[in-house]
């Protein structure tokens, strides 16, 4: 402890910033970053804290919430419309598609207002804007893994075996974490410019669950137009998720064309967010 | 030695005005409500791009303002400067740049060592978490690592004063702990380079004195200081050096002393003679008007800023219009913080009985010397009659004046830490005699 304490000092002697105007081209400052991950453990800390805070249920509505959700599909879905779900009973196809849609929608929405709600921040006090991004995204991990009980209680009742597939799962998981931030990096900072973008997000984020195999299998998707469906990057993951679960086959083409267009999104999306991060305050 | 803070031709545009459209006939007005996206598109664009003339600064255009214009200077490793200058001269811009809130337009500056800016209290903070958890949390917003939190934490919630409730949500606290919690945070910041906002020194006055207390000491335990201020005084005790920025520019790099006089006597602060040329919109009715409030020294010339060693006459001008009028005025002073120090009525006897031949009358109060301690004094001028409970006008904090101590004060020009306490500081007789160790028996 004192040697870091040490260390910290002395760098600090170090430390020199150069304020300069807004350049055209450049990256998120890793090293910065690095720098205030203090910062960001208790902004997470936070964003869990208040989101459950003078709740009877707290943490438990994290298995709550999806377990009503996947009742509530499967009633409608599975049961009054009689969605064909080929081998795998209906409740266990959706709850594995559903915990990590409830992440992404969730993360993917508060990362994209994370600049707006902050407002007020954002005025008064300098830190590297992303992490209003990271906290949603990083925050929501914490729920992610409390309603993955639900996953594991549904493998538990069909008696699903795992199988080596399970280890393409880590994979998945990087990718989930990285569809809503990428698109958030875009959003967050024209949300702030251009309020439409919050008007639109509400009814769009609504709608995006039809366009991802939530409710149903990606069986039922019309063959032809699937090089369509895949382009929704959250699709490969919710595919990811099943197959990997459930010992089926990997869809390799949902998966390679999010990891592209992930990828796509989170490089152009950082030149982006790291141009308007400092703009955004003049404009609000 | 390396400079502590480089800044260099520093300039920020902002874009104030908008383009309008006009509508001139209802074909021309669909058209424009159509293209009205686009028209917003190109405004909100507009905000932060500019034209190269106006970045050239050559075109003087209504629309846009030049809120920094080739702000140039240095800070010493250890040097305490104030920042001084009249409300949108640039200051705030000029902060809000050195915390790197908002990027400039133009220039570079260079900071060595961590740089706190205190512009706000308490950011970062929310009603549900705990006090302790807000420690932590603001303490990180303002570039803490949390094993220094650790370090001050009893420290901190000592200075607070908020003892037992540091697991309590805040959102429990009364406000007086909100805003002492949030401070205490602050003090606690051990930054190279540290920059004030002395509006951030809000609360009552023993918060007022432990912030500026503070200050005081990271000026003498060698860090670099920039205090921004409108308190004089304080400018003048805690800065060596002032830098005076009037619309944008840096007018004056000074001592302090020659910044403050500068400041204060180009008339840029809330003024200390103030007349009403026309007498309908002047304070009072149909009976008596006030026409003019200043501050004179001993020839009768009005003025500003009040030596603490000399004089000063506090002088109403009024007319009044009516016959049969018994009036009386009567002055308060009022402190900084906004404690009235005394009230002084006219001591003639004739006042409370005799009414007044119309006309104007220049009544004037003389405030001995010695009497105010330094800092900026408000005035409240009444006129009443007291028979009647008629009160014609009370104008509150109608001027304000600077008392300033040019040094033989009793006190000495010492740092804040050593100012002695007190909103006046009347020059009192002392006596002090040696008693002899052998009468010293009964007390």
């Amino acid at each position: 402890m004192a040697k870091n304490n040490f260390m910290f000092e002395n760098r600090s002697e170090e430390i020199e910033t150069v304020i300069e105007p807004v350049a055209k081209w450049g990256l998120i400052d890793l090293v910065e970053l690095a720098r205030y991950r203090d910062l960001i453990y208790f902004m997470i800390i936070r964003g869990v804290k208040v989101a459950y805070a003078q709740s009877v249920g707290g943490i438990a509505w994290a298995v709550i919430q999806p377990a009503v959700q996947v009742i509530v599909f499967s009633v409608i879905f599975g049961g009054l419309l009689n969605l064909d779900t080929g081998d795998s009973p209906y409740v266990l196809l959706t709850t594995i598609a559903v915990v990590p849609w409830n992440y992404m929608s969730t993360a993917m929405a508060s990362a994209s207002s994370g600049l707006v709600m902050s407002e007020g921040m954002l005025g008064k006090i300098y830190f590297p804007r992303v992490i209003f991004l990271l906290t949603p995204v990083l925050g929501g991990l914490i729920t992610f893994f409390v309603s993955l009980i639900l996953i594991v209680a549904v493998l538990l009742y069909y008696r699903v075996m795992p199988t080596l597939q399970m280890l393409y799962l880590p994979m998945y998981l990087l990718l989930m974490i990285m569809v809503p931030f990428a698109i958030s990096l875009w959003l967050s900072s024209l949300a702030l410019r251009f309020r439409d973008v919050k008007i639109v997000m509400t009814y769009f984020m609504r709608m995006l669950i039809y366009t991802v195999p939530v409710i149903y299998a990606s069986e039922t998707v019309t063959p032809s137009l699937r090089p369509y469906f895949i382009l929704n990057p959250f699709v490969g993951v919710i595919e990811g998720f099943r197959s990997s679960l459930l010992g089926q086959p990997i869809y390799w083409d949902s998966t390679m064309t999010s990891v592209i267009i992930t990828s796509v999104l989170l490089l152009t999306g950082a030149v982006y967010f790291k141009r308007m991060e400092r703009i955004v305050v003049d404009v609000i | 030695m390396r400079k502590a803070l480089e800044v260099n031709g520093l300039s920020k545009l902002y874009r104030i005005g908008e383009p309008s459209y006009a509508a001139v006939n209802t074909s021309n007005k669909l058209l424009l409500a159509l293209a009205r996206p686009i028209a917003n598109y190109r405004k909100y664009k507009s905000l932060y791009t500019f034209t190269p003339e106006e970045l050239s600064g050559d075109q003087t255009s209504p629309d846009i303002l030049w809120a920094l214009r080739d702000v140039s200077f240095d800070m010493e490793p250890g040097e305490v400067m104030g920042l001084v200058g009249a409300n949108g001269a640039g200051k705030s811009t000029l902060l809000k740049i050195l915390s790197r809130v908002t990027p400039p337009t133009k220039g570079r500056v260079v900071t060595r060592g961590r740089l706190s800016c205190l512009l706000e209290v308490g950011t970062g903070f929310h009603g549900e978490l705990t006090g302790r958890e807000n420690i932590y949390m603001n303490g990180t917003v303002l570039g803490m690592r949390k094993h220094e939190i650790d370090k001050s934490f009893d420290e901190i919630v000592e200075f607070a004063g908020i003892g037992k409730f540091v697991d309590t949500p805040v959102k429990r606290y009364s406000s007086g702990m909100n805003v002492r919690l949030a401070f205490a945070v602050m003090a606690h910041l051990e930054p190279e380079i540290l920059i004030v906002d002395e509006v951030l020194a809000v609360g009552d006055a023993e918060f007022q004195r432990k912030c500026l207390n503070r200050m005081g000491s990271a000026g003498k335990s060698g860090k670099t200081v920039l205090f921004v201020s409108h308190n004089m005084a304080a400018v003048t005790r805690l800065c060596e050096r002032g830098l005076l920025i009037e619309s944008g520019r840096v007018t004056l790099d000074s001592s302090a002393a020659e910044v403050v006089h500068n400041y204060v006597t180009a008339g840029g602060n809330e003024s200390a003679d103030r007349q009403w040329r026309d007498i309908e919109t002047a304070p009072g009715d149909d009976n008596v008007r006030l026409r003019a409030v200043r501050v004179i020294n001993e020839s009768m010339a009005p003025l500003k800023v009040v030596p603490a060693n000399d004089i000063c006459g506090l002088q109403l001008v009024y007319d009044v219009l009516e016959e049969g009028q018994v009036l009386s005025p009567y002055i308060t002073l009022v402190s900084e913080t906004g404690l009235d120090l005394f009230s002084t009525v006219d001591s003639n006897p004739q006042a409370d009985t005799v009414a007044r031949t119309p006309g104007r009358y220049v009544s004037t109060v003389w405030v001995p010397a010695k009497l105010l301690a330094e800092g900026t004094y408000y005035v409240r001028a009444v006129m009443r009659s007291i028979k009647s409970q008629y009160r014609p006008f009370t104008e509150r904090d109608v001027i304000a004046f600077t008392v300033v101590d040019q040094g033989g004060s009793e006190f000495g020009n010492s740092w804040w830490e050593g100012r002695p306490g007190g909103v006046i500081r009347p020059q009192l007789n002392w006596a002090t005699e040696y008693i002899e160790p052998d009468m010293a028996m009964d007390i």
